[in-house]
């Protein structure tokens, strides 16, 4: 796990540490499995391939899962997450690494807490942004 | 000049929002906790391990922030058949309030917000959105989730 992050360190336009996915077809069956979500396009190719897709295609919700996991390991073990949000704009494929990157878009105090509004996104080999999202997260203080 | 052929109208529109599906409670187990966090290949100590998550601010494990998306919710469906059979998620929006522990019992309900008809590349999309309220057996919501869903 990183180490903590503090409100005192982060600054407006701060880039965040990138964390990368290495999807397969078995994490895809896994994560079927641990989700509940059966739908075929995202383990049976010929399925896919029937509904207008190249082949299968990752869960929207497991790329969700990586930017959850993105935003957790940045904000550490005494940050919390307030929000987060993503639009799946492109499909992403098992085989294809996936980074999630993002940047700190704002600091502010609300109630108390020192909150952080980033701009997240996970970009596929070619560096498209398939998936863009933003997150808010509270930060201890030191 | 040709005219994209539209199918959902307003009454529809008036039909499906504010439809709301019946409450549905799960028992969150530790070990689907356990299970979602290997699955995404998080191995953060908090979703994982018991004994290291005892020592975290929390004081025990938790789930991982798109955990809920896997337990059950019940939506009404919409008076009339949308004729189109493919299915894509558009997007997802979570407001966090409370952690989701181990032995809660969570309460979903999802109430259709807004529907709408766009044209794109793959033709006439009707674009859903749903928002799901999760809540505690102490009454805290403990997330809310607005999901956008694409039929095609």
């Amino acid at each position: 796990m990183a180490e903590q992050v503090y409100w005192e360190d982060v600054s407006e336009g701060m880039e965040m540490p990138p964390l990368v996915k290495n999807p397969t077809t078995q994490q895809l069956v896994r994560y079927a499995g641990a989700s509940g979500d059966f739908y075929q396009i995202h383990y049976d190719k010929d399925f896919a391939q029937g509904n207008q897709l190249d082949g299968v295609i990752l869960h929207g919700a497991l790329k969700n899962a990586f930017l959850g996991q993105f935003m957790t390991e940045w904000m550490g073990p005494l940050g919390a997450l307030k929000r987060l949000a993503c639009q799946y704009r492109g499909m992403d494929f098992p085989g294809n690494t996936i980074t999630a990157k993002g940047k700190v878009l704002r600091t502010y105090k609300s109630e108390g807490q020192n909150l952080v509004d980033c701009e997240i996104w996970l970009e596929n080999p070619e560096g498209q942004r398939t998936t863009p999202g933003s997150a808010t997260v509270a930060l201890p203080s030191r | 000049m040709s005219t994209p052929t539209t199918f959902l109208t307003e009454e529809m529109r008036q039909q499906a929002i504010g439809l709301e599906g019946p409450p549905v409670t799960t028992e969150i187990e530790k070990g689907a906790i356990i299970r979602f966090a290997q699955a995404i290949e998080d191995d953060n100590p908090v979703f994982n391990d018991e004994e290291a998550a005892r020592k975290s601010q929390y004081g025990g494990l938790i789930a991982p922030p798109t955990f809920l998306r896997s337990i059950r919710s019940s939506r009404r469906e919409v008076p009339f058949d949308i004729p189109f059979n493919n299915a894509l998620d558009g997007g997802s929006d979570w407001e966090y309030f409370e952690p989701v522990r181990p032995g809660d019992l969570i309460t979903t309900v999802s109430r259709i917000t807004d529907m709408q008809e766009r044209s794109g590349r793959m033709g006439v999309m009707i674009i859903t959105s749903t928002v799901t309220t999760y809540t505690n057996q102490f009454d805290q919501v403990v997330a809310t989730q607005t999901t956008t869903g694409i039929r095609y």
